[in-house]
């Protein structure tokens, strides 16, 4: 099951817009909430000195130095890019983790699953958590028990991030279909893969921030020049344009 | 990478384990009866403890068995086969050695073979993780087997053994130099982690979570510089240049028990270091506020 | 081999119940997903017009709230000193009983005793209306602190006002600029209008010392000088009017620009100049002669001079285009170049007037005049507590008005539109009621609209009338009252003393005061074997930390175990495009000794036998809240909620429904009137929506009005300054009303700039963290792993000339107090300014932590340093507010930042460090059930402990 599929039918993934995202850290609540009530994902100590807990989506904030232009933040969510060479996949012993074929989203069985945790040593994206409470491996798993869920409604078949997702910087879609919405956002906006360098071919799309900085507009041209009118002669010059 | 005892303890005490059945399986040395039982029963026991130490990173144990099914692909599920193979097909050699049966050797060198290739396996493991450039290095696997082999001789007080020692000694100072420039020459920064490099140069913020997780347990250790050196002086010595001193020195059997446990705390101060000086990538997105 | 099957039909629970979330005033629809009886999941309702289906953080992780261990469980009597948190239970009986033998001979001898005053609550036309009947003065919400600034300021200027009266024209705007925002309430309306901006690639720009969140995804971002605002909208006013960029066709029409100012020195100066009606008129251009400036047809004369008196517009040019705001004069103080101020002034002008907007829908105006279309001026505004929390914050707020005005983009397509019940000129507004009589109900409610000092509730010897010196002349239109003086007026006895206070969910000894230290001394001081604030009742669903210092406590319900109701009277859900209103209901049963605390109150009412909650024979008139909610009638036909009235067909008015709660379930738990196309926008002046609104019983009869860009009823208090008029303040108070209370919007520097001269010349801010609401936030498991402490982020400038690393503290220190710190470095920041999240801190013990929690350790707030008082002037020490409306003025702090060594301060505690409370939940309040966690988890955990090691193994 390790191995990868030579090729996937879809490419199912997010394409997450760092130009929108205020870092609400909505997504991750609810991603969280919605996998705790489906797959479990618990927290240890929750109430104690030192917390700590399961999650699938993670927001971190950056800032970000620029040349000759003041500072930037950008916050920037990350998940499971679910990666066409996912070296997470291939790694695993048991087979728990794979890829599917239909649509190349990453997943781990968790009745398989040894937690021996190579999978999370080979993601370069920290995009897997062990579960302390249950011994198992867990993932972003693109929501899909929520995506082909026929109890849901239609609208509702999307990832739970992407559906609370307040600014809508979170877009789900096949970006193996050059005409889909998200496809068509990454061409427009320079869609980018992290570290490509790792080879793992991630599905997920960043859309980059756009250029930030003052406007264009041409600087506005005094009515005449008040010091020698005299506001009576601004006046004049004001309400004759009536 | 988090140095988890289970973990450090496994792949030590396996790694000598294997080395030495791989010399014992080859022939070298041939002890018979009691004292065949005993050095069979040490391998086997260091191999065996090793793999079941390892056990106790598993977070669900009881699946253990599903790990054999992906041989095809994963590194982890070879180790598993090579390391049955080669602990089954040593045994009837290990039994021919204490009965005296006269098993012909090829079946040991065989089996010798299978040891040191689950060595190998095992540093795959580590070697295939792009993700840790410190251990995506060919050195990894030669380090591996460096021990495999230079603690197996020693076990079984080959006269080699010293210079395999010293041998694993520079392996082992390679490993710190190719290393320590390893994750700069990965290229991977918080810039290309998030693709912000686009921008200007990125650094944390605020923290996306304060509290901790199995990311900042597991990948995200950091060993004080200082205390690094230290150790590595140590390992070095104790793993390498001691254990080849006392087996030059004409203490017979003491001198091998001697020497074996220098190189074992040796190798286990290496072995910590393999996994507590390990970058992984991940650590880019937590930075040093992580 | 296989792909292992999946389970993609997961069913999310057996039911959805729909409701109104609770985690902050933004008050979206959920679906709250029930299995079994329990809560399995909640996400956004996408047919709630507030949320559309998304939620924030705090919503999705509502599921946490309910189940958080610090939930109170019964009531609670002290046993031990103030403030030790000693308690027993009580039943709800004896709690009742005694809170009526405590409140009962007051209302009987000097109703002024009991002090209520509630938080950011959600049911003030409830709260205030059982105030007014009890007969008390002392009654307001948490405005005061808030940002009452912004409402007043909006609402005396364009009846209206930000905060989450009205919204940008999302849909249209091509420029939308905010100014000290960093969430506000109406969370995510803006988040999900950003988010539309952005996919249209309209432009964001954020003036803000502070580059995060919304100022972080601007397009542009001006890291304005704390404070100076003002100072740049006027200048941004100066270089509009220089340059001609102003709608004089929208300042002629829509206000009060054309009205002619009173020359004549006296008691009149300043005011308009009146006809004999008493109406002040404007000079029509046709004839030049007056003419009414509410008539048909006529065309006011912006530049018109008659018998002396100038009009508004002359007055303005006057005022506005002198050489002290133009960008060069401003720019220093201000942290922006000219160049940048030219450039936004530019930019402005060329989107409101070069990419103007038509909307093709005729329409017509309340003076009768037909307009074919709407044209409008796509740049919109939005402004919150950056602005309003300083102590210019009034005119600061009304200086953007005018900055809209002029642009003529308010009201207009694609500017900023007002939602209903607003607007509202503030004639509609009542003034405010205060005369007590023993035993008897106010005459009217407490809070209102001020015009001239005869409104002041002055006690006959010219003092406050109220313990929060609400309506005095120290901050003559605090609308919302001055929660954050309650405390330490009260502990002063200035004016007076009082016997309770009665507080509903406010955190007043933590995060909700300025110099929480000394607060917490003043609730636990004696005098003479005596509290000084004898009696304090609270009401609390948690165990907050202001929980420690009350007398009795009556645990309030969670969100999903009540019924509520955000109604027209209040603060409803409104759009600009639709009034709407909502409830919530218990869909969850509470499993604890816990009342809904609108039902408590009711409850007491009845008790102490309150007008309008007893029935003829003194029985109690409402079962609890949700039979008020259907059934109290605040006019004949108007109730607190508008929808399915009268036969369930009536809307706004009509009579009480029996089945209407059952409608607003079934509904979604909200209802909204949606304005007529004619009516969408240019509201103020739109017959048609004025029509709209008095059938929908928002006002009585159409309250068409000019925009007030020169106010009179400030111009009536620097009259009084002046020494005119038979009601004067005192002489310590003139020069500063003489210079706050100015006609036209000015800017003066905040009160705080003076602590610069004393070594604190570095401004220090807080910001609302998206991910968790004021103090709520760290008892959910969840949103306290994502921010657990906090750091005070410095400036580069700040960071390098001391020589800060990583890891290091700092002892801040200001005119009140001194904090020691865990500090990081911050690159997009005012370099004058430091800053860090709001109320992450918590006190040791507080909301069912342990006490090793960062959030006591490392966490930390800022409000120890910021003084409820300005420093003594001639032996007068003035709350730290603005003048005009009493506003907490939390953003104009000034502190020093040091370098701590480690040697100095071991890290890891921060000081201040106080006491550790005892967890009244499990300590006094009765044991605490499940560990918060649910069900399904500890099985999980049990199962884990079966079948391998103890954890910490890996
Ligand atoms: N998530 C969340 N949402 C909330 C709340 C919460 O606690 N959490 N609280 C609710 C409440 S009660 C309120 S009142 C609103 C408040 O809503 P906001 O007013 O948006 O909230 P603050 O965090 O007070 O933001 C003040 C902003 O003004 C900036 N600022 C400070 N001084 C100045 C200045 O002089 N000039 C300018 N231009 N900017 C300045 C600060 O950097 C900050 O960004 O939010 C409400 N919504
Ligand atoms: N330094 C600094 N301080 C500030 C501000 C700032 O910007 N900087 N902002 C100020 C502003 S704008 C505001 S509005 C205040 C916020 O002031 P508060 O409204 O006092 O703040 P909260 O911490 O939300 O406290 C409310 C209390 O309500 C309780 N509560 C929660 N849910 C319920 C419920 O369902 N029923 C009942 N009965 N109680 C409940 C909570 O447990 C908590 O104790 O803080 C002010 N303080
Ligand atoms: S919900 Fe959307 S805006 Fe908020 S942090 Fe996630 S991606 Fe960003
Ligand atoms: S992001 Fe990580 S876990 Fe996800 S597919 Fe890629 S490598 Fe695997
Ligand atoms: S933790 Fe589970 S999914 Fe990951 S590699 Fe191990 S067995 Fe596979
Ligand atoms: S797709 Fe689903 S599982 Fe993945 S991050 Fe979003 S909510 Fe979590
Ligand atoms: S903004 Fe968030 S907390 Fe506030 S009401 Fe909406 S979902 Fe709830
Ligand atoms: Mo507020």
């Amino acid at each position: 099951m390790t191995a990868l599929p030579h090729s996937t039918a879809k490419k199912l993934g997010l394409v997450i817009d760092l130009d929108t995202c205020v870092g609400c850290q909505a997504c991750v609540t609810a991603c969280k909430g919605w996998n705790d009530a489906g797959i479990g994902l618990s927290d240890q100590d929750p109430y104690g000195a030192d917390p700590s807990g399961t999650f699938l989506n993670r927001v971190h904030s950056y800032q970000v130095t620029v040349p000759d232009a003041p500072a930037q933040v950008v916050t920037f969510p990350r998940s499971c890019l679910h990666c066409d060479d996912a070296p997470c996949v291939t790694v695993c012993p048991t087979g728990a983790s794979y890829k599917r074929a239909e649509d190349g989203i990453v997943l781990v069985n968790e009745d398989a699953c040894i937690g021996c945790g190579l999978c999370a040593w080979a993601c370069p994206y920290g995009a897997r958590e062990m579960d302390a409470a249950q011994g198992v491996m867990k993932k972003c798993t693109l929501c899909v028990d929520r995506i082909y869920n026929e109890t849901l409604p239609e609208e509702d078949r999307e990832p739970a991030c992407v559906r609370t997702c307040p600014t809508n910087a979170r877009h789900f879609g096949d970006l193996a279909d050059p005409d889909s919405k998200v496809s068509q956002l990454v061409a427009a906006r320079g869609g980018y893969d992290l570290m490509p360098d790792m080879g793992t071919k991630p599905t997920n799309k960043y859309l980059p921030p756009r250029a930030k900085g003052p406007g264009t507009a041409s600087p506005l041209a005094p009515l005449l020049d008040i010091k020698a009118t005299g506001i009576a002669g601004w006046l004049d010059r004001m309400l004759g344009k009536i | 990478m988090h140095p988890a005892p289970s973990v450090i303890l496994f792949s030590t005490l396996s790694g000598l384990g294997f080395g030495f059945l791989a010399f014992l399986g080859w022939g070298a040395p041939t002890p018979s009866g009691w004292v065949a039982f005993f050095l069979w029963a040490l391998g086997y026991g260091l191999a065996v403890g090793g793999l079941l130490a390892s056990t106790f990173h598993l977070g669900n144990p009881k699946n253990a068995l599903k790990a054999f099914s992906q041989w095809r692909t994963s590194w982890l599920s070879r180790e598993a086969w090579a390391s049955v193979a080669s602990l089954l097909s040593l045994s009837p050699v290990a039994l021919s050695d204490i009965f005296g049966l006269g098993l012909p050797r090829l079946v040991g060198q065989v089996g010798g073979v299978l040891a040191l290739l689950t060595v190998f396996t095992t540093a795959m493991i580590y070697t295939q993780i792009k993700a840790v450039p410190r251990w995506h290095h060919w050195l990894t696997p030669v380090m591996f087997l460096g021990f495999a082999v230079a603690g197996g001789a020693l076990l079984s007080g080959h006269a080699w053994a010293p210079v395999l020692l010293l041998a694993v000694g520079a392996v082992l100072w390679a490993v710190w130099r190719v290393g320590d420039g390893a994750f700069a020459r990965a290229g991977q920064t918080m810039g290309t982690a998030t693709g912000l490099d686009r921008l200007g140069v990125p650094s944390v913020f605020d923290p996306a979570h304060t509290a901790g997780n199995y990311l900042k347990r597991e990948m995200i250790f950091v060993v004080g510089r200082k205390h690094a050196a230290k150790l590595r002086m140590l390992a070095l010595v104790l793993a390498s240049a001691l254990p080849a001193l006392v087996l030059i020195l004409p203490l017979g059997g003491a001198g091998i028990a001697l020497a074996g446990l220098m190189h074992l705390a040796g190798a286990l101060a290496a072995r910590w270091l393999f996994f507590a000086e390990a970058e992984h990538v991940v650590g880019l997105y937590y930075g040093a506020r992580g | 081999m296989n792909q292992p099957r999946v389970e993609t039909q997961r069913e999310v629970g057996d039911e959805v119940r729909q409701t109104t979330c609770y985690m902050c005033a933004c008050r979206c629809g959920i679906n709250v997903h029930m299995k079994s009886g329990k809560v399995a999941y909640i996400e956004g309702n996408r047919d709630h017009p507030i949320n559309k289906g998304v939620l924030c953080a705090k919503g999705a992780s509502g599921i946490m709230q309910v189940t958080a261990p610090s939930r109170l469980s019964a009531p609670l009597r002290r046993v031990g000193p103030r403030g030790s948190g000693a308690f027993e239970v009580i039943s709800w009986e004896e709690a009742l009983s005694t809170a009526v033998s405590w409140m009962k001979p007051l209302r009987e001898t000097a109703p002024e005793k009991l002090a209520f005053f509630t938080g950011r609550d959600q049911s003030q036309s409830l709260t205030g209306w059982w105030a007014q009947n009890f007969g008390t003065p002392n009654y307001a919400a948490h405005g005061g602190f808030c940002s009452v600034n912004m409402a007043a300021g909006g609402i005396y200027t364009i009846g209206g006002a930000f905060w989450e009266f009205g919204q940008p024209d999302w849909e249209r705007t091509k420029l939308f600029v905010m100014f000290g925002v960093a969430e506000d309430h109406d969370s995510n309306p803006i988040k999900i209008g950003i988010g539309k901006l952005k996919a249209r690639g309209a432009r964001v720009i954020s003036v803000n010392p502070v580059r995060t969140g919304y100022s972080a995804v601007a397009d542009d971002w001006i890291g304005i000088t704390p404070g100076t605002d003002g100072l740049l909208i006027l200048s941004l006013i100066h270089c509009l009017l220089e340059a001609g960029k102003v709608d004089l066709d929208y300042l002629a029409q829509w206000t009060n620009a054309p009205l002619l100012v009173n020359e004549a020195e006296g008691a009149e100066k300043g005011l308009f100049v009146k006809n004999a009606e008493s109406q002040p008129f404007v000079i029509d251009r046709r004839s030049g002669h007056p003419a009414p400036w509410d008539g048909k047809g006529v065309q006011p004369d912006l530049g018109a001079e008659w018998q002396g008196n100038r009009t508004v517009f002359r007055h303005m040019a006057e005022e506005y285009l002198t050489p002290e705001y133009a960008p060069e004069a401003v720019a220093s103080r201000c942290g922006v170049t000219p160049s940048r101020i030219r450039a936004l002034a530019a930019e402005l002008a060329e989107v409101a007037f070069d990419q103007a907007i038509t909307l093709d829908q005729p329409w017509t105006d309340f003076r009768g005049n037909e307009h074919a279309d709407m044209p409008g001026r796509p740049v919109s505004f939005h402004a919150m507590r950056g602005i309003s929390a300083h102590s210019n914050g009034f005119q600061t707020a009304r200086a953007l008005h005018l900055l809209q005005i002029i642009l003529g983009s308010l009201e207009t397509p694609g500017g900023y539109r007002l939602k209903p019940p607003y607007p509202k000129p503030i004639e509609a507004h009542p003034t405010p009621h205060f005369v007590t009589t023993p035993g008897k109900p106010l005459t009217g409610p407490h809070l209102g609209y001020v015009r001239s000092p005869d409104d002041l509730c002055l006690l006959p010897d010219g003092s406050p009338a109220r313990i929060d010196k609400a309506f005095s002349w120290e901050n003559p239109f605090s609308a919302h009252g001055l929660m954050h003086m309650v405390i330490p007026n009260a502990h002063a006895g200035d004016p007076y003393r009082i016997d309770t206070l009665f507080l509903y969910m406010a955190n007043m000894s933590w995060n909700s005061s300025m110099n929480s230290t000394r607060v917490m001394e003043m609730l636990t001081e004696q005098k003479d074997g005596e509290y000084v604030i004898p009696r304090i009742i609270y009401s609390d669903a948690y165990a907050s930390e202001m929980v420690a210092y009350a007398d009795l406590i009556l645990p309030d319900t969670t969100y999903l175990e009540r019924h509520d109701c955000i109604s027209l009277l209040d603060r409803p859900i409104s759009e600009p495009d639709a009034a709407g209103d909502a409830i919530r209901w218990p869909v969850l049963e509470p499993d604890r000794e816990v009342r809904c605390f609108q039902s408590v109150l009711l409850d007491l009412g009845a008790r102490l036998g309150l007008p309008g909650m007893v029935n003829e024979d003194g029985s109690p008139k409402f079962k609890d809240y949700a039979d008020y909610i259907v059934n109290h009638q605040r006019r004949p036909g108007v109730g607190p909620l508008m929808g399915f009235r009268g036969n369930g067909e009536a809307q706004g008015r009509g009579a009480p429904n029996p089945e209407q709660m059952e409608r607003y379930i079934e509904n979604g738990a909200f209802y909204q009137a949606h304005v007529p196309a004619e009516a969408s926008f240019f509201k103020p002046w739109n017959a048609a929506y004025q029509d709209w609104a008095v059938k929908l019983g928002l006002y009585e009869s159409p309250q068409p009005y000019l925009f007030n860009i020169w106010s009179e009823p400030l111009r009536r208090f620097q009259l009084a300054a002046e020494g005119f008029g038979p009601r004067q303040p005192p002489d310590h108070l003139r020069d500063r009303l003489k210079q706050a209370m100015h006609p036209l919007p000015i800017w003066y520097a905040p009160f705080g700039d003076e602590d610069a001269a004393f070594g604190y010349p570095v401004h220090a801010l807080t910001q609302r963290p998206m991910d968790h609401y004021h103090s709520w936030g760290s008892q959910n498991a969840w949103l306290r792993q994502i921010k657990g402490h906090n750091y005070l982020y410095l400036p580069t400038k700040i960071w390098e000339v001391q020589g800060f690393a990583e890891g290091d503290w700092a002892r801040v220190s200001s005119r009140a107090g001194t904090i020691v710190v865990p500090v990081a470095h911050m690159a997009a920041l005012n370099e004058n300014t430091v800053w860090t999240w709001n109320a992450i801190g918590k006190r040791k013990g507080a909301w069912a932590l342990d006490e090793g929690a960062p959030e006591a350790t490392t966490g930390f707030l800022l409000n120890h340093l910021i003084s409820e008082l300005l420093p003594d002037r001639n032996g007068v020490r003035l709350s730290n507010s603005d003048p005009v409306t009493g506003q907490a003025a939390w953003f104009d702090q000034r502190v020093r930042v040091e370098r701590v060594a480690a040697e100095d301060h071991v890290r890891g505690t921060v000081e201040p460090m106080f006491e550790k409370l005892p967890d009244p939940p499990r300590e006094g309040g009765g044991p605490i059930r499940n560990g918060g966690q649910n069900s399904s988890k500890n099985f999980a955990e049990s199962l884990r402990k079966l079948l391998r090691l103890p954890e910490g193994t890996r």
